[in-house]
């Protein structure tokens, strides 16, 4: 199994975090519940998030790979790591594209590294776009029902 | 019915705007045909045959007079003067143009309405019965939860990249008008024991190329957890839904590979789990919701009586008006299925009648219903008459309801990309056929589904008879089948044996309506007498 597959800091392209850029190799979920020194991890779509889940303590960063854009497998990952309250970065890689970047932050995912290089422009647009959510997640936004009543 | 505020409006707009940049970065080259795609179709807009076809939502099918007149106008500005309804409650239009359709799309906004979700691997429009508000037999309006279902899955950021598409339907009585256990989830509000309101679900129905019924899979979800519950669902379907093969990617194949009891405990751990994440909208969101379904103000003391004394006008009543809850009214149903006609179809002229009769004679509301029919919900018999006059005028009178000539169908190689068969033709030469022979009114109920391929939007597996249209070996080809059912007695269709061509599947229909009118026993429809003698009979007249 190949490991030291992570993306590098210089390949985010967009950060939300204060924090220091990670910069640790991230292995597959089956090296990292292998290993007791990793800090990074990738989850690709067919893994179980949940198993990481005892580990959280130790890990800095997740890389959720979209080897395409239309499994959606990645949204789930990410919010279920936030909502057991992992608080490290979660890194989107692979086939990112302008039209995820805005419900990708919305399910927890703070770092983007596409394979290819967005239009900043037009990524910068689709960020801000929605001013308000009719849900809730984790994202800390307040939805319109939330709003409405108060 | 329900209105927009600041916030709902604020989000149709903001979609037209983002659907109009993505547009612009397509024309523009900067994204592929591959990355469009999934946006376009999320906005409603499939690439058919002939042109780009829009798919307008029509939230549980409810519409006002103001939406029913701007559908007529955009079929006007936009199309060819003429729009199609469908048998999920929207309506379709077939001859869009890409660079139109983001004004296509502000158009609709500004009557509160949308193409939002539409299309695509993502939870769709809403659906529900067609006499919701109206129905004697319903224990509460089910609109109110579909409404607030609909806010909670527009736009929801983990379920945008499913599998595959999901439906919903909300139906809130016994009697069941929307096919609801041939959704991917179908809701059925019920009261408990203690008699309180609740939803039961049933997960994993569908049609298609693998029917499905959907099975029970909770008895009773209260009120305050129905959005929780719902996120359960689709969350374990998100993570386990097949994505390696996309006939095998609907939530039905999943239920039914992990088996019920399997998925439904999976359900309930993420229900556990999510309950403590505090996404459930309060009740309050709901009362708020529900105060725009309050009951129109029915008159008292009306006359329950219209004069049937003009014979088309009273076969006309007893075909297509429903008892309503409240006494002098009644929901009538406008045919879309004229002899010979497009099923579905309505001009630009007619939906401006509708619109107008809405207005006139049923507190500004009209209905689509999943038979590709207009419900006018909330009619005073004594007005029936005059009502009625309208409608024949407008060529709208057609008095066959849930008889042989309102056939569901699917715009099938007409239109269809996917489509194996011509749908349309058939209906035609079918309605026609009984219209000649005579035999459609003494049938009585016949539901007849037509399906141009086994994608099954013509619900062919829901028919007490139903056609698939095949392809065998370059020609088009019909297969039978008998004894499918969408309502509460839900049954899937079974085939008869080897297909048919064009004419034959007509004469094929007659002969399997002939068997029923020999053997059928006091008070049977044909569905009954099919179950009582089953397909031996018919084989034998159909293959004779």
């Amino acid at each position: 199994m190949p490991d030291n597959l992570g993306t590098s800091p210089n390949e985010v392209q967009f950060r939300f975090r204060e924090d220091e850029v990670v910069d640790h190799p991230a292995v597959t979920v089956d090296s990292f519940l292998d290993q007791s020194n990793a800090a990074a991890v990738r989850i690709e779509p067919g893994d179980d998030t949940r198993e990481l889940l005892p580990h959280l303590g130790r890990i800095k960063l997740v890389e959720v790979n979209f080897p395409g854009f239309m499994d959606g497998r990645g949204y789930s990952a990410a919010r279920v790591l936030r909502e057991a309250g992992y608080e490290g970065e979660i890194r989107a890689v692979g086939e990112v594209l302008i039209d995820q970047l805005a419900i990708m932050r919305r399910c927890g995912f703070d770092a983007f590294a596409p394979a290819d290089m967005l239009d900043e422009t037009d990524a910068e647009r689709a960020f801000g776009l929605w001013d308000n959510v009719y849900q809730k997640t984790t994202d800390g936004r307040a939805p319109i029902w939330q709003k409405r009543h108060g | 019915m329900y209105k927009y505020d600041n916030y709902d409006q604020e989000m149709v707009d903001t979609r037209v705007a983002e659907f109009r940049d993505q547009t612009r970065r397509r024309l523009e080259g900067k994204m592929t045909e591959d990355q469009f795609k999934p946006l376009r179709l999320q906005n409603g807009l499939y690439l058919q045959l002939h042109a780009y076809m829009l798919r307008v939502a029509v939230p549980y099918g409810t519409l006002n007079s103001t939406q029913m007149h701007a559908l007529a106008d955009i079929a006007d500005k936009y199309d060819r003067g003429y729009g199609h309804f469908t048998t999920r409650q929207n309506i379709q239009y077939n001859w869009i143009k890409l660079e139109e359709a983001p004004d296509l799309l502000a158009d609709l906004a500004k009557v509160e309405m949308h193409a939002i979700q539409t299309s695509g691997n993502c939870i769709r429009n809403i659906s529900s019965d067609q006499y919701a508000g109206a129905a004697a037999d319903e224990l509460v309006d089910p609109r109110p939860y579909a409404e607030l279902l609909r806010q909670w899955s527009s736009f929801h950021p983990e379920f945008l990249h499913l599998p595959r598409k999901f439906k919903i339907c909300v139906i809130a009585s016994d009697t069941d008008r929307a096919a609801m256990r041939l959704h991917d989830i179908g809701i059925q509000i019920v009261k408990n024991d203690a008699g309180e309101i609740g939803c039961a679900f049933y997960v994993g129905g569908g049609m298609g190329r693998t029917p499905m019924i959907a099975p029970l899979i909770r008895e009773f979800v209260p009120l305050d957890q129905l959005i929780t519950y719902s996120e359960a669902c689709l969350r374990v379907y998100n993570r386990y839904g097949r994505r390696d093969n996309k006939y095998k990617a609907r939530i039905k194949i999943l239920v039914h590979e992990m088996g019920k009891d399997e998925y439904a405990r999976q359900v309930e751990e993420e229900f556990a789990h999510l309950l403590e994440q505090g996404i459930e909208p309060p009740l309050a969101e709901l009362e708020r919701i529900k105060t725009y379904f309050q009951d129109p103000e029915f008159k008292t003391g009306l006359t329950d009586k219209a004069d049937r004394s003009d014979e088309n006008f009273a076969r006309w009543v007893d075909s297509n008006c429903m008892p309503h809850k409240t006494p002098g009214y009644v929901a009538v149903t406008i045919s879309l299925k004229p002899v010979g006609g497009i099923p579905g179809d309505a001009s630009t002229e007619q939906m401006h009648v509708m619109a107008d009769l809405a207005k006139e004679y049923s507190f500004d509301e009209c209905r689509v219903t999943h038979a590709q029919n207009i419900v006018l919900p909330h009619v005073e018999i004594g007005r029936l008459n005059e009502l009625y006059g309208k409608l024949a005028e407008a060529g709208l009178a057609t008095a066959n309801i849930d008889h042989i000539g309102d056939i569901i169908a699917c715009p099938g190689l007409d239109y269809c990309s996917l489509a194996n068969a011509r749908s349309i033709p058939v209906a035609q030469k079918i309605s026609q056929r009984f219209a000649e022979n005579g035999k459609g009114e003494t049938l009585g109920q016949l539901k007849l589904k037509i399906s141009g391929c086994i994608n099954a939007c013509g619900h062919h597996h829901a028919g007490h008879i139903g056609i698939l249209g095949v392809d065998k070996k370059g020609t088009e080809n019909y297969q039978l089948l008998l004894g499918g059912s969408e309502a509460e007695d839900t049954s899937l269709a079974k085939i008869t044996g080897p297909g048919f061509d064009e004419a034959g599947i007509v004469d094929a229909v007659e002969k399997a309506a002939d068997v029923y009118l020999a053997q059928r026993e006091d008070g049977e429809r044909f569905l009954d007498t099919y179950r009582r003698i089953g397909m031996d009979p018919f084989k034998e007249a159909l293959y004779a």
